[in-house]
């Protein structure tokens, strides 16, 4: 009987999930030093949320749940809208999102490997369609809050929606440099002027570059550790590189520069964590630049041109729905055959 | 490594993988010779092709080297007594072969003598090449890495110089398997002497030896053993699957071999290490294939390499290796990327089976329940020949096999590298085999069914075709018959006296003679008519206008006029044949008139 190969040096898919998050814990922890530890409320809610979905999802499938539920991908889609959403919002707002993501996006497809939009973005857009307020509601960068949330009041904030007593919810909230500097440039200012206000850092958001350069070092250890290949980063930002560069030397009054989109807004996190999902990407190398490419340029013209400040989920999902054009059009030449 | 080494460009192929190699263990001892066992059992089925055809009975007593089985047909290879003695039984066995079925094997007892017959050594060197090709066919050589193509079938196109280069195939990049290495540590002149006569027989110039580095002692035998010749050593690096033939060529020569085309047909031949060994061994020494290098390793007490004779029962090797220890579960014939598990224990040892791997729990976990496919595609990072894999998966798993084509399955060799990094363990490799022998089962339902299809239209059409001829040499015979009664009738005019009925001679015949004479006349006239008839029908097809009004037939008038000047021939065919069948018809009418006629004449004679 056939059976081999007999041996085996693939690190299981549960391995692979643990390894992904595991680098995203360095820009957790930078967005813990950022913006409280409310993070981790969400990310708890979020985590909880996906297993008992996926637990529940998949005994209605009559699956086997522990196989399923061990692979840890329902707790990656958990983390990654957890860090996409506004840490301080209302409990529900990541349940809902979480369930739709788990439920909808993932499990209603098929589950695992059958979903063919990310679970995350999918979660992600809906609540941005539904709840729009809350979705760009984001809290100030603690250094530059008038008042500094504990996280017992962080916590308090998002089950309650309470505020200890002396405090506004507008001293805690700001606009994110993303929406900043889409407002102003409609009020004709400029973006050197705009870029001088306190929310911005050196090369992104004060504060939220960091977490950028956090989100980046953990992608480098994704590739080191071969979970992602070089691709889908390298064509996510070198496209956004370009096409921002393009737009910034024709007018650098009116467009931002390539650095502030690179560290601005999720695109680290899109290049390493979100379009590096690879169930509902493309699987080619030649597919892989396309895609990641295609994400960047339409989020850039949805930061520029768009109603959203910022558009890496609907580029994704966008671009999710192209993944089998792009699959079949990039086929690799075979080994003896012509192109 | 010599200067020589580090000049040799290697050209990389896509993917490969790196499994642990585990080749140390079976290289501790040199090469073992076993005792004779105490019964050889051959099969019938031990190469590709066709089973060759049994020359012994039952009871005949052989000798060593003695053909038992003769090539049948062009793919096919003998099969020798591998050692003296008696033939006890030839009947089904398991043989060692993935589909666990038993076929036919010759089973002989040894008589312990082990006595040869007359070898018959040629001068090879000096014999005309088509002749040395033509006496492969009963030399049971056939591709020893593992292939078993009959080697003579990759020799035919030899002799005309077409082939520049021989590649002698020894990567052997699969783990544990050491039999090649061992084989060139330990007799690397007499695979010098096989690559001399390889090359005579191919006419090829120049030949590469591809070793990967993981076998310093190896490439160091033969680097010493192809000093100050033109034979170049390539080592090439460490990655499976370098000893695939094409995966080779690519590596030594930077040379593509296209997917439909053979080595040949670019001018090279692919010669695995042990079959050049063996073409010496049998044209210099007149020895046919009776042995083989087999490496027992895995869960064995004592791993190492044996030369086996074919027939060997497997529990007899095993012995020789200290046997297999306690937890062994079963054996695995091949290599852990490509091999399989022994359907029976007591298998014999073909020419097939370069490696043994005793197998338990501990060495080879029961592989994990398989999740499904995350499109991760390292499998196709993994594939050598840069295939979709995960496609490939997609496709074959919803047979849908036309995708599964167009995706190039059958480019797939089966190495095993994309199971080997698959992270949701598929048996990948499984699934392409399904599919394969589903496209080749369809192809073969298909050719089939479009075979049947054409015979039963075939069959139709003669069916027809023999009813009209009928009908014609019927009526034909009628008419005949007719003329014959008018004959008759008019010799019995003359004298009173009918052949036919003695009784009519004595009656008057006349009234009926006349009869028949105006029958004669009549069915004359409806041949004449018929003729003209059929005449008229291949000149014009028939037109059912009869009824039609005039201006339509006007319309058909310029139609056909516009065709004439067009020069648009007529459905010649179709007019043809039906004249044919008017005339039929009209000479058939004329017998029954005839007959009709005829009749009175005799009834009034009785």
């Amino acid at each position: 009987m056939y059976r081999s190969p007999y041996i085996s040096d693939a690190p299981p898919v549960s391995s692979i999930m643990f390894k992904v998050l595991l680098a995203l814990v360095p820009g957790i922890i930078a967005y813990i030093w950022v913006f409280g530890g409310g993070v981790l409320v969400t990310i708890t809610l979020a985590t909880a949320t996906a297993l008992l979905a996926e637990a529940a999802m998949l005994k209605l499938r009559q699956r086997p749940v522990q196989p399923f539920l061990m692979d840890y991908s329902a707790v990656v889609t958990a983390w990654l809208l957890a860090l996409a959403i506004p840490p301080l919002s209302p409990w529900w707002l990541i349940v809902v999102g979480t369930l739709f993501a788990i439920v909808v996006a993932k499990q209603l497809y098929g589950g695992l490997g059958y979903n063919p939009f990310n679970p995350a973005m999918v979660g992600y857009a809906v609540l941005l369609i539904s709840f729009p307020a809350l979705m760009t509601k984001w809290p100030a960068a603690l250094q530059l809050a008038q008042t500094q949330l504990s996280f017992a009041d962080q916590l308090q904030f998002i089950f309650s929606g309470l505020l200890p007593q002396d405090v506004k919810l507008d001293a805690i909230t700001s606009a994110t440099p993303l929406d900043y500097l889409k407002t102003q440039l409609t009020l004709k200012h400029d973006v050197a002027s705009i870029t001088q206000a306190p929310i911005f850092g050196i090369a992104g958001g004060k504060g939220s570059e960091y977490v950028s350069i956090a989100y980046l070092l953990g992608g480098l250890y994704l590739w080191q550790q071969k979970i992602i290949s070089w691709h889908l980063p390298t064509a996510f930002l070198g496209a956004l590189a370009i096409i921002s560069s393009l737009f910034w030397l024709i007018n650098p009054g009116h467009f931002a520069s390539p650095l502030f989109h690179l560290f601005s807004g999720a695109s680290m996190l899109c290049a390493f964590f979100i379009i590096t999902d690879p169930v509902s990407g493309p699987t080619t190398p030649k597919g892989k630049l396309y895609f990641a490419a295609g994400v960047a340029v339409i989020t850039y013209l949805i930061r520029v041109y768009g109603g959203y400040p910022d558009g890496v989920a609907f580029a994704v999902i966008f671009m999710n729905i192209c993944v089998p054009l792009i699959d079949t059009y990039t086929q690799p030449r075979v080994f003896g055959h012509e192109k | 490594m010599n200067a020589l080494v580090n000049l040799t460009k290697v050209f990389k192929f896509h993917g490969g993988v790196h499994p642990p190699e585990n080749k140390a263990q079976s290289t501790q001892l040199p090469i073992g010779q076993l005792p004779l066992p105490e019964k050889i059992v051959l099969p019938l089925r031990q190469h590709v092709g066709n089973i060759p055809k049994i020359k012994v009975q039952v009871g005949d007593k052989v000798s060593k080297g003695q053909l038992l089985a003769e090539a049948e047909g062009t793919v096919s290879a003998a099969i020798h007594a591998t050692t003296s003695g008696t033939i006890v039984a030839i009947e089904d066995a398991i043989i060692p072969h993935p589909s666990g079925l038993p076929d036919r094997c010759i089973t002989i007892k040894p008589d312990g003598k082990d006595e040869w017959i007359a070898r018959q050594p040629q001068d090879w060197r000096n014999t005309d090449c088509n002749t040395l090709i033509a006496s492969l066919r009963s030399s049971g050589i056939v591709g020893f890495g593992g292939a078993t193509f009959p080697t003579q079938i990759k020799l035919r196109v030899g002799c005309k110089s077409e082939i520049h280069t021989l590649v002698v195939n020894a990567a052997e990049c699969e783990p544990y398997i050491t039999c090649d290495d061992m084989l060139m540590r330990e007799r690397a002149n007499e695979i010098m002497k096989g690559i001399e006569v390889t090359q005579r027989l191919l006419g090829a110039e120049k030949v590469l030896i591809g070793i990967e580095d993981n076998k310093p002692e190896a490439i160091a035998s033969m680097q010493a053993a192809t000093a100050n010749t033109s034979i170049q050593v390539v080592v090439v690096p460490t990655l499976y699957p370098s000893g695939d033939a094409r995966r080779l060529v690519h590596l030594v020569l930077g040379a593509e071999i296209p997917y439909d085309k053979r080595s040949t047909d670019v001018g090279l031949q692919v010669f695995n290490v042990a079959t050049v060994l063996a073409l010496y061994r049998f044209f210099e020494l007149g020895e046919p294939a009776l042995s083989r290098i087999v490496t027992v390793t895995g869960n064995v007490q004592k791993p190492q390499n044996f030369e086996v004779r074919f027939g060997t029962p497997l529990p007899h090797l095993i012995k020789a290796a200290g046997g297999a220890k306690p937890d062994t579960t079963h054996y695995i014939m091949g290599g852990p990327m490509m091999g399989f598990d022994l359907p029976d224990e007591n298998v014999p040892i073909t020419k097939a089976a370069n490696c043994i791997i005793a197998s338990s729990p501990n060495l080879f976990a029961p592989p994990p329940i398989p999740m499904p496919c995350i499109r991760c595609a390292r499998c196709a990072d993994a594939c050598p020949v840069n295939l979709q894999p995960q496609e490939l998966y997609w496709f074959a798993k919803s047979d849908n096999f036309e995708k599964a084509n167009d995706y190039k399955l059958f480019d797939c060799i089966e190495c095993g590298a994309c199971s080997f990094v698959c992270p949701s363990h598929i048996p990948l490799v499984q699934y392409y085999r399904y599919a394969k022998s589903e496209i080749i089962a369809l192809d073969k339902a298909r050719e089939a069914a479009d075979l049947a299809r054409e015979r039963n239209e075939f069959r139709l059409a003669r069916i027809e075709r023999e009813k009209q001829e009928r009908a014609a040499k019927h009526a034909e015979r009628a008419a005949a018959g007719k003329e014959e009664a008018a004959k008759r009738a008019l010799k019995a005019e003359k004298t009173p006296v009918l052949e036919v009925n003695q009784n009519a001679a004595s009656s008057p015949v006349t009234s009926g003679a006349d009869d028949v004479k105006k029958a004669a006349i009549a069915a004359a006239i409806e041949r004449a008519k018929a003729a003209k008839a059929a005449a008229a029908a291949i000149g014009e097809a028939p037109k059912n206008i009869a009824n039609t009004d005039e201006s339509v037939k006007k319309e058909i008038a310029e139609i056909d006029a516009r065709r004439q000047a067009a020069g648009i021939e007529k459905p010649a065919f179709d007019a043809e044949k039906q004249a044919k069948i008017a005339a039929a018809i009209e000479r058939a009418k004329a017998a029954k008139a005839a007959a009709e006629a005829a009749k009175p004449a005799e009834t009034n004679g009785k």
